[in-house]
């Protein structure tokens, strides 16, 4: 029999007692208690009033118990030639698999587990993320094993891989990815969060990171999201932007049955930068949601945000962004495009661009456009003997490119683009 | 070149079209054959951009009467794709910007698509190269229009080079043209016409699409056809276009 809601949440309430110590114990039983009170959202609210959650009811996801025992080879085509890398394996810390022989002077990649009495870690873990408010962030606040610490002082020089794999297990298990950044003073790196399944097994990818920049630091920051077809994926990210600071998110939705991805970004000081590339691409019966909300709080920020969905089949693809400047941030410059490709009359898309301005000294601008294959360009590539499916394959891929071309990492541009291709079964380009 | 023997490529008999209901051609006939030079000409509205996108097949043209067929076999039996792969180039009026695309990526693509048309071996990057180094000297263009978005940013007569290199990789059997000298100043209807002179043959044939005679101070057609209300209405040889040029086509419509 097929669990309901509320027994799907129980499952997941019951976890594993994870050991930890002090100052994290007592954020993980507040955690608890939030996570009970909150229990799952629902489409009565306003934040989740596309997002059908039912799909995830229909399972129990345990806790995993014992770990897959993979090597490199397994992992070879996720893998970035000469960067940093910490690779977890359904959720616990693979040394053997990782890589930080590159860090350079100032910067440390670790595993979060081996940091926790680290006065750095304690001042900043859990700060951010709001596991008040959000069940998916108290869940996985209680109940992450590991996860990353990165810390940046001065440049790092490679960029920093954080591989999350998730194997097939005999039972639907739940995985909580964790991931803690702290960007010091004019620091710069770039980080790749990669979400990767190997085998088509159910799991749910509960997935929690927290950035801080410090004045005038740099950071670029990379998600990819390319689980496993029946996977589950609920992403949070936090960020802090100090004065000054740029912050560059890419984000890329193209696996899992159902995904989430939280992003809220705070200006926190003033002449911050943001700058937020958003992509989804989906067919099949897949629903991949993208929720961004940007807040300037303090004068002269800036931001620029892309997103595109991509929906072919029945998906479903959902963005809702938020920009809210608040009293105080005056001449904020902030512009927002939505742009959206049907590639099936079943397929959906709902885009809800919001703007909140308490302001009266701002330049902000938006706009959203849903249309479909041009069908000029279509009759073009076919007029040179391209057939159909490839001709559109190929109008398909391009959309997409311009977002995947703002990752700084060549070889993962690279390999992204033939990901992309691969799943536009029966194209060659 | 006109070669009475030659293989006839294209044989249009009675063809009629119509787009969203309204009719366009009226009856077209056509025969070329390989080696020859086609002009069609025509005041605006008169059919004959719409005669070179039934030929190659736009989605929004619907063909209701008469038949065409390409080396014998049936044109519009095929989609747009097949008749390009059979040998059949249509040079755009309004070339597309796709962004996103890179110039030679998508001429390598189409290149390759007819490589394995023709049971040819397909280049990889690396010999492709070579081979558009070379055409792209035949349309005079730099070399950077390769890395860039096909067509993206380019001005108009970039584009209209750009349609010639693509037909000079392709190396249809019939080209169509349709007004690819629109748009063009007298220098770059020069390089385009020396290009397209360069790619003529006498295994392949030529028609052009044109309102003004200039193009045919280039070109030198063999044949030239006047189109009016949806037919051919008068063919004659390249003094037709002089007579046209000189009289304008109210007589002609007159006598039709």
């Amino acid at each position: 029999m097929k669990p309901s809601r509320e027994q799907c949440f129980e499952q997941l309430l019951l976890g594993k007692t994870v050991k930890s110590q002090g100052w994290l114990e007592r954020i993980r039983t507040a955690e608890l208690e939030h996570a009970a009170i909150l229990n799952f959202p629902s489409t009565s609210q306003d934040d989740w009033r596309f997002t059908d959650l039912s799909a995830l009811f229909q399972y129990g996801f345990h806790p995993v118990t014992s770990y897959a025992k993979l090597t490199l080879s397994d992992i070879g085509k996720f893998l970035i030639p000469g960067a940093i890398r910490l690779v977890f394996v359904d959720g616990c810390y693979v040394a053997e698999l990782s890589d930080v022989t590159q860090l350079g002077a100032g910067v440390t990649v670790a595993a979060l587990a081996d940091r926790f009495g680290d006065k750095l870690v304690e001042k900043n873990f859990g700060y951010h993320a709001p596991y008040k408010q959000d069940a998916f962030v108290a869940l996985n606040t209680n109940f992450f094993e590991d996860g990353a610490w990165v810390h940046v002082a001065g440049e790092a020089a490679e960029p920093i891989h954080l591989l999350h794999v998730a194997t097939k297990r005999e039972v639907p298990s739940a995985l909580y990815p964790r991931c803690m950044v702290v960007m010091d003073a004019s620091s710069r790196a770039t980080l790749i969060e990669d979400y990767v399944g190997l085998g088509d097994g159910i799991y749910f990818s509960n997935a929690v990171t927290e950035v801080v920049l410090k004045e005038h630091a740099r950071l670029q920051h990379v998600r990819v999201q390319r689980d496993e077809k029946n996977a589950f994926h609920i992403g949070h990210c936090s960020v802090e932007c100090g004065r000054g600071s740029i912050y560059t998110a890419t984000s890329l939705a193209f696996g899992a049955r159902m995904s989430r991805h939280t992003l809220h970004v705070k200006q926190q000081g003033e002449r911050a930068e943001i700058h937020l590339n958003g992509l989804a691409l989906i067919a099949g019966r897949q629903i991949a949601d993208t929720h961004t909300q940007i807040d300037h709080a303090t004068p002269r920020g800036k931001s620029i945000q892309l997103h595109k969905c991509i929906a072919d089949d029945s998906a479903h693809a959902i963005f809702s962004g938020k920009i809210m400047v608040h009293m105080g941030a005056t001449g904020t410059d902030s512009a927002q495009s939505s742009r959206n490709l049907l590639l099936s009359g079943k397929a959906h898309i709902d885009t809800q661009p919001q703007l909140e301005i308490f302001n009266d000294d701002v330049s902000c601008k938006h706009g959203a456009t849903v249309g479909q294959i041009d069908a000029e360009a279509l009759f073009f590539l076919r007029s040179r003997g391209l057939t159909e499916k490839l001709a559109r394959n190929l109008l398909t891929h391009a959309f997409a490119a311009e977002i995947i071309a703002k990752i700084p990492v060549p070889s993962l541009v690279e390999s992204l683009g033939r990901t992309i291709l691969e799943r536009m079964s029966g194209a060659h380009i | 070149m006109i070669n009475k023997g030659s293989k006839v490529l294209l044989e249009v008999k009675n063809l009629k079209a119509e787009v969203a209901g309204v009719e366009i051609l009226k009856g077209v006939d056509l025969t070329v054959r390989a080696g020859e030079v086609h002009a069609i000409m025509g005041i605006n509205g008169s059919g004959k951009s719409t005669f070179s996108k039934v030929l190659a097949g736009h989605p929004d043209y619907t063909v209701t009467g008469g038949t065409a067929a390409f080396e014998g076999k049936e044109l519009f039996a095929l989609e747009p794709g097949e008749r390009a792969r059979a040998g059949l180039f249509l040079a755009f009026q309004y070339p597309v910007e796709i962004p996103g695309v890179s110039n030679s990526a998508f001429l390598r693509l189409a290149y390759n698509t007819l490589q394995t048309e023709r049971g040819l071996e397909e280049l990889d990057p690396l010999e492709f190269e070579d081979l558009v180094q070379e055409k792209i000297k035949i349309v005079e263009m730099d070399a950077s229009f390769l890395s860039r978005s096909v067509n993206e940013g380019f001005s108009g007569g970039e584009k209209k080079r750009n349609e010639i290199l693509q037909m000079a990789v392709l190396e249809p059997k019939l080209a169509i043209l349709d007004e690819t000298d629109s748009g063009l100043d007298i220098d770059a209807l020069r390089i385009v016409a020396h290009g397209v002179n360069s790619l003529l043959s006498k295994d392949n044939a030529l028609v052009m699409v044109t309102h003004y005679q200039r193009l045919l101070n280039y070109i030198v057609p063999d044949y030239v056809h006047v189109m009016d209300g949806g037919r051919i209405v008068r063919t004659g040889g390249k003094e037709l276009a002089l007579e046209l040029e000189a009289r304008g086509y109210d007589w002609l419509r007159a006598a039709a």
